[in-house]
């Protein structure tokens, strides 16, 4: 658990309603970046959008927020934050991110206040972040595959809020197995500028062999893992360089 | 003459056996989109919904023991006011075939609905005073709630996704005479999702295509794409299965540390039991498809 970046995600949306595949976003989303080995996901945020968005069908952001509140209720990880729905204008997305990032930032600092007047043998256990000097989190966007296709809708985003988006804070996109995310990053100029802070992980079958392909801060990342007979064969891929192992199944 | 009420739906009992292992969302949605379907065609109404579990004896790749995946179906549909869980078929000692659990689940129905005859029809008065009121009356339109119940009789349907009905065309894995019981005499309500092959799979069989009116396809559009199987994987993977289990069966999984690479082992290698059955019986191996 040591010297892993916390992580915050926040997932910003309608939640008209909310519903069992908005949340798996966030378990998915954790599962890979603990996986990674270099992340500690610490808090999940839900930001359901204000009813100033206009969108056709959009019921009252009070049912809105309730509902998620009532789904979240049994979560101890994730929570719905009602800052967005309650401003006057509809907020651009990467205000929202400004937002969250300024109150996880002043969090830290009265976190850091705190540990650094406590006595040193008064150290609290336990929790290994609390116990050495706080790091600072980072805050990633939660999205679909849908939602990274909407940057290529003309006049949607600003150019200069698409990049602060991924390159300051960072993006976790969930896809389904054929869509093709990563190739839509490779073909915008300005999101392959920040492929190391877009994260993708896709696992698909490839006939009989299990294939997972990971986009992120390494090039051609990831893993193929089959069985042959008795054995297990798992073949794991960054940067070009090739590493095999062969497990053999317990007798 | 006693007349038949044309308003009068015929009542369904949808069952669903399986594995379950472990039961998931995506099993309790099956209930709801029959029922739905069912409802839609204005000629049904569902009264109950039973899943059964699987017993033990059908040496399943995996298969943990029935007790455990009783109590998770059971703790899914704690709240549901009409989907419950029967373990007659677990508890067995040797496997049984699906139509033996069919008809023991109408033959109870029919027991049940005798019973409930017998209560209804009957009012304060006892039956002989009943006929000798009715034989004096001269009133021409009888009281409604005087008039002899006549109820379409209630069916049990077998209630399935579409791998069990392709099933259907493994070699020895169902008897045909079996299967045509089965769509003959109570019939399937089968879930899939658009694109399937059901249509052609039952098309491309004479038995399916003859009793083609009591196997209702349903179509899946808000698709799910829960598999117990994956849910298996995902926990040997030591990945969240939150949202794709009723929480309280996540718990249970937990608590009891249900599913491991070790668990996914047993009965490897051995024979499926209608495998093992159906292996001496000429039979089994007559083709479904023609």
């Amino acid at each position: 658990m040591r010297n892993r970046i916390p992580v915050i995600l926040l997932a910003c949306g309608s939640f008209n309603p909310i519903t069992n595949m908005h949340m798996r976003l966030f378990e998915l989303a954790r599962d890979h970046l603990h996986q990674t080995g270099r992340y500690q996901v610490i808090e999940g945020i839900m930001s359901p959008v204000s009813d100033s968005y206009g969108k056709k069908g959009l019921v009252s952001a009070r049912h809105r927020v309730t509902m998620a509140k009532l789904a979240l209720e049994t979560s101890d990880w994730i929570r719905v934050d009602p800052w967005e729905s309650e401003q006057d204008t509809w907020t651009e997305t990467v205000k929202v991110l400004r937002h969250h990032y300024n109150e996880a930032l002043r969090a830290f600092q009265s976190k850091k206040e705190f540990t650094r007047n406590k006595h040193p043998t008064e150290s609290s256990t336990g929790n290994s972040l609390s116990c050495q000097q706080p790091v600072l989190p980072e805050l990633k966007l939660l999205c679909g595959a849908d939602f990274l296709q909407t940057f290529k809708t003309p006049n949607l985003w600003k150019e200069e809020d698409i990049e602060e988006i991924v390159g300051k804070f960072g993006l976790v996109c969930i896809s389904r197995v054929g869509s093709d995310p990563s190739q839509f990053i490779q073909e915008s100029d300005l999101l392959s500028k920040f492929q190391h802070n877009i994260f993708l992980t896709t696992v698909s079958w490839d006939g009989d062999k299990l294939l997972c392909v990971q986009n992120g801060e390494k090039e051609g990342r990831g893993w193929t893992q089959w069985i042959e007979g008795d054995e297990m064969h798992l073949e794991i891929r960054v940067c070009g360089v090739t590493c095999k192992q062969v497990f053999k199944k317990v007798q | 003459m006693a007349m038949e009420d044309p308003d009068r739906k015929t009542e369904v009992v949808l069952l669903a056996c399986g594995s379950f292992n472990p039961i998931t969302n995506m099993h309790l949605r099956l209930f709801e989109l029959a029922k739905d379907y069912l409802h839609e065609t204005g000629k049904y109404k569902v009264i109950k919904g039973i899943i059964s579990p699987v017993g033990d004896a059908y040496k399943k790749k995996g298969l943990i023991s029935a007790n455990h995946r009783v109590t998770m179906a059971k703790l899914a549909t704690k709240n549901s006011d009409w989907v419950e869980v029967d373990d007659w078929e677990s508890c067995q000692s040797e496997w049984l075939e699906t139509l033996k659990v069919l008809r023991y689940h109408h033959q109870k129905l029919l027991s049940a609905d005798v019973t409930n005859s017998l209560q209804h029809t009957v009012p304060i008065t006892k039956l002989g005073r009943k006929r000798k009121q009715e034989q004096n009356s001269h009133e021409p339109v009888k009281k409604k709630n005087q008039s002899p119940v006549v109820k379409s009789v209630p069916q049990v349907k077998l209630l399935c996704g579409s791998d069990m009905l392709e099933s259907f065309g493994v070699p020895n894995l169902w008897k045909l005479e079996d299967i045509t019981e089965i769509v003959e005499k109570h019939g399937l309500v089968c879930i899939s999702r658009a694109g399937n092959n059901v249509q052609k799979f039952i098309y491309e069989s004479d038995i399916l295509w003859r009793h083609k009116n009591n196997i209702h396809l349903v179509e899946e559009w808000i698709t799910n794409d829960i598999s117990s199987t994956k849910i298996r994987r995902a926990l040997r993977r030591g990945q969240s299965i939150r949202y794709l289990v009723p929480d309280v069966v996540r718990a249970y999984i937990e608590k009891n540390r249900l599913y491991s690479p070790e668990s996914e082992d047993r009965n490897a290698g051995v024979v499926l039991a209608p495998f093992q059955k159906h292996a001496s019986d000429p039979k089994s191996s007559q083709a479904l498809s023609n």
